[in-house]
């Protein structure tokens, strides 16, 4: 189901596969839009959840490269990676993502740019999760107390 | 149909119909005929619907009464729109922070940043 507003980030959620799409339109060209998800100086700025500081251990954005940061609060360090599997510039990022906390657990997430002309661009972000375990989690114990520990762990799984 | 709860959940709202009925019980109960008056399809067709959305649980009809009126399950319902706009929300605020980086750009940015030899394990 999508969930909209205008301006804002939509929402895709698909009912048969574990995918979630996020699609969000900016007030720049695609070359910056992908610029600012490939330099590390940049993605620093804005990728971290609000209230956690980033820090990245590598940020190598290019076609067979790979990353690895980490998200600190309150004491607690938590880890991600993954591979960058193509990367054509102002065009798409196809990468994994893993939370290391998880690390059976990937994600494939493809984020496509869109030129709309008149220095916009689509971004079109779309995570791929290996598996219903997660929503399964989540509606499982959603209704008792656990509530708060399934959604952090969907957001671990599923966040991009 | 996919086996999890959630994706039920899903399912049950990917058509519009199910949609539409899913909004008028929001405002009240309602029996099966009361369901199927604005919609140009038989009331079997109305009733495969219910059931479709009693299966995710989005929907319970009282036996006892004689009516028998859906009612909503505003919980499984609030749930899960509360998750998906959660995420929704978290990637608003995301991409809020990436404007802010975009306005601050030069514009003549090139896509990729000057070469430089890979460093693993580097904090830039």
């Amino acid at each position: 189901m999508t969930v909209t507003s205008t301006r804002q980030a939509e929402i895709f959620v698909d009912p048969d596969v574990p995918l979630v799409r996020i699609t969000r339109e900016f007030d720049a060209p695609p070359e910056k839009v992908f610029r600012a998800h490939t330099d590390p100086g940049l993605v620093v700025q804005w990728l971290g959840p609000r209230g956690y500081e980033m820090r990245l251990d590598h940020f190598d954005c290019r076609t067979g490269g790979s990353y690895r940061y980490l998200h600190l609060a309150d004491g607690e360090e938590y880890g991600f990676r993954g591979s960058f599997h193509e990367v054509r510039p102002s065009e798409v990022i196809v990468q994994t993502f893993t939370y290391e906390g998880m690390p059976d657990g990937v994600a494939l997430e493809r984020m496509v740019l869109e030129d709309l002309g008149d220095g916009r661009t689509r971004l079109v972000a779309t995570s791929l999760v290996d598996s219903f375990e997660g929503r399964d989690a989540f509606v499982a114990s959603g209704m008792e107390t656990g509530i708060q520990e399934s959604y952090q762990r969907l957001d671990e799984l599923l966040a991009g | 149909m996919a086996a999890d709860p959630l994706s039920r959940v899903f399912s049950a709202l990917a058509d519009p119909t199910r949609r539409d009925m899913v909004a008028r019980l929001a405002v009240d109960d309602a029996t099966l005929t009361e369901l199927a008056e604005p919609y140009e399809v038989t009331v079997q067709a109305v009733s495969k619907h219910l059931r479709v959305l009693e299966d995710a649980g989005l929907v319970s009809r009282r036996r006892d009464a004689q009516r028998r009126p859906v009612h909503l399950e505003a919980e499984v319902f609030d749930l899960m729109t509360k998750w998906i706009e959660r995420y929704r929300r978290e990637a608003e605020q995301r991409y809020r922070r990436l404007d802010d980086v975009l306005q601050s750009m030069p514009d003549d940015v090139a896509p990729v940043p000057p070469a430089t030899p890979p460093q693993p394990g580097a904090t830039p």
